[in-house]
């Protein structure tokens, strides 16, 4: 995982809930390629899709990828080729998810206010950073506990789960 | 210093003596459950690992609820994917299509009681507070986890205690309780905690309506909400199921993030307009927004007493030859078979007939703009459902307001939305 992130925005506004990240109606695959060809249909940006460049970041505001539990929205977004989301804040289930996925999201409330559509900003996710390139801007992010650093670290739930599980596991 | 009932409930399940708002903690489960939209990703994910026993097959629910009977090839294959997993593992609570919507089924056959941990793929798991359990929604990667491993690391949450004194009047639900909760605190008023519900009007509430409620905490942000067992829980539990039962409460001394109360009786049946559950009016507020579809059903109203509130007010208009409006289409879809058959013994799936709706196999569907009633452009629908998100019953240009049975069934036979009194007492004022 790159711990340094350049790319430029697409600013979402608050409340940016799972459906329209991934609207249900293509909740009839886990395919993640799949799933990544209409993330973000029913948002703001219907054509975030087919614009939006590899390594482009999402930037939103508070209550980010509220609603369902559908861990189809992070994968969706990580297979679109988004490096990282920054937000306001995030909902409790999809916060699990992007961590348990492996999609980098940082919570950075005066970030947000400042980044505009279209600017060029990096995230320094371990120091825990965002600064707005287009205008110079620093912001520090909160960081995660401890022990969720620790599943984060082993590369995802199911890692942490097999170091765990040694025994049962068939190699 | 005192605890929760939320604390109580994670500490036992942690094997600790305490645990408080902020600590991470590995707790065992009592029940995993994932349905035919998460249960896909968490079956691959355990394939991918290798992983490929469960922790205990009788404490694993996989439920086909949201995209069945099949619509389509995409949802029977991966019914089918969820169907051979559970043959291969003999998981004991696996229900076929048409049983029901997992958070009628788990509470109804007794596969959930006070005080187990329960965990699903599914945001509204949080449903299971309502009889004392600890209940909160998980993506698909901690489900797959905790089939393995039978646990999961959860942050103890605060809790905020909501106290409703007093009574509720006529056609006030505990749909409306939680809209007015929401309405108060926003979609994100109770992010990451508990949210507590207690008080005389909570307790004047039957079980299926504090089922209501705790399904919406999700709408607010919540990770779980919960009702203290009280006799009228313990009654509802006693006959369907026959495991030991721990009950927890809340310490008088306990600590809370904050406390709200209100008289519920200053409540009126409430309307939550697009696009946030947050967005709540009242009735008369919103009586001049002409509908196009009605939706009876879900998660959070589709359960018996849903059915004979709306059945009562159907079966008032029909006694003065009212039916639903020519340009309305209403659907009914009782949240599970058993539902489904107590309504037929009662003759309420006749009354819904005769009135001119619709009436379907159990299903999430249109709640999720599934199918069974997906919404065009520009269509407005009122609907006993949980969520009015853009898109969320169909078209992104399309609009659900969310509503108690009652005012979503007063709203079918007048076209608009409309007070469950305009159809039960006064004359119609059915638009032109």
């Amino acid at each position: 995982m790159k711990t340094v992130i350049r790319g430029r925005v697409w600013k979402f506004g608050d409340n940016v809930d799972t459906d329209q990240i991934i609207p249900a109606r293509y909740l009839n695959t886990s395919d993640p390629h799949e799933l990544a060809k209409h993330v973000m249909e029913d948002s703001e940006h219907p054509d975030f899709a087919y614009k939006h460049r590899e390594g482009d970041i999402i930037v939103a505001g508070k209550n980010f990828g509220s609603g369902s539990s559908r861990e189809h929205a992070p994968i969706a977004i990580k297979y679109a080729g988004v490096p990282v989301v920054v937000a306001k804040s995030f909902a409790r289930i999809f916060f699990r998810n992007a961590i348990n996925t492996g999609l980098p999201i940082v919570e950075a409330p005066e970030a947000v206010e400042e980044i505009r559509h279209g600017d060029e900003i990096e995230v320094n996710l371990e120091k825990g950073i965002v600064t707005n390139l287009s205008t110079g801007k620093e912001f520090k992010a909160t960081s995660f506990p401890e022990e969720l650093q620790k599943i984060l670290k082993a590369g995802g739930l199911m890692e942490y789960a097999k170091s765990k599980l040694k025994g049962s596991v068939s190699e | 210093m005192g605890m929760t009932i939320t604390q109580k409930i994670l500490a036992d399940h942690a094997g600790r003596k305490e645990v408080y708002p902020g600590d991470l903690i590995t707790a065992k489960i009592d029940l995993a459950m994932a349905n035919d939209v998460t249960a896909p990703l968490a079956i691959k994910i355990l394939e991918n690992h290798n992983l490929n026993g469960v922790f205990d097959s009788e404490k694993i629910a996989l439920v086909l609820s949201h995209f069945v009977p099949a619509k389509d090839i995409k949802s029977a294959q991966q019914a089918k994917l969820v169907r051979d997993f559970a043959r291969k593992h003999n998981i004991k609570w696996f229900f076929e299509e048409g049983e029901g919507i997992e958070h009628a089924l788990l509470p109804e056959k007794g596969i959930v009681v006070p005080g187990d941990l329960v965990v699903g793929a599914d945001s509204h798991t949080c449903t299971y507070g309502g009889i004392g359990a600890f209940a909160t929604g998980v993506g698909s990667t901690d489900i797959a986890y905790a089939i393995a491993t039978g646990e999961i690391w959860l942050r103890v949450p605060e809790s905020m205690k909501f106290i409703f004194y007093g009574k509720a009047k006529p056609w006030v639900t505990g749909k409306d309780f939680i809209l007015h909760v929401i309405g108060e605190i926003g979609v994100d008023g109770a992010l990451y905690k508990a949210m507590e519900f207690e008080g005389e009007a909570i307790k004047n509430l039957s079980v299926e309506q504090r089922l209501t409620i705790t399904n919406m905490a999700i709408e607010a942000g919540g990770k779980s909400g919960i009702i203290a067992p009280d006799e009228k829980t313990l009654e509802y539990v006693k006959n369907r199921s026959n495991r030991e039962i721990k009950i927890y409460h809340s310490d008088p001394d306990a600590e809370y993030h904050s406390v709200y109360e209100w008289n519920a009786n200053s409540l009126e049946p409430l309307v939550a307009w697009p696009y946030l559950p947050s967005n709540v009016h009242t009735v008369g507020e919103s009586s001049h927004i002409k509908i196009d579809q009605a939706f009876i059903g879900s998660c959070t109203n589709g359960r018996i007493e849903d059915l004979r509130l709306a059945g009562a007010v159907f079966k008032a208009a029909l006694k003065r030859g009212k039916k639903v409006h020519p340009y309305v289409r209403c659907i009914v879809i009782p949240a599970s078979k058993e539902v489904y058959q107590q309504a037929l013994r009662e003759g309420l799936i006749d009354v819904f007939l005769e009135a001119g709706c619709v009436v379907s196999t159990p299903t999430c569907g249109p709640c999720l703009g599934g199918h069974m009633g997906v919404l065009a452009e520009g269509e407005k629908c009122i609907s006993t459902s949980n969520r009015n998100f853009p898109g969320r019953m169909g078209h992104p240009k399309s609009e659900s307001y969310l509503a108690n049975p009652a005012v979503v069934a007063a709203s079918a036979i007048l076209g608009r939305i409309a007070h469950p009194e305009e159809v039960v007492k006064a004359q119609d004022l059915v638009r032109t």
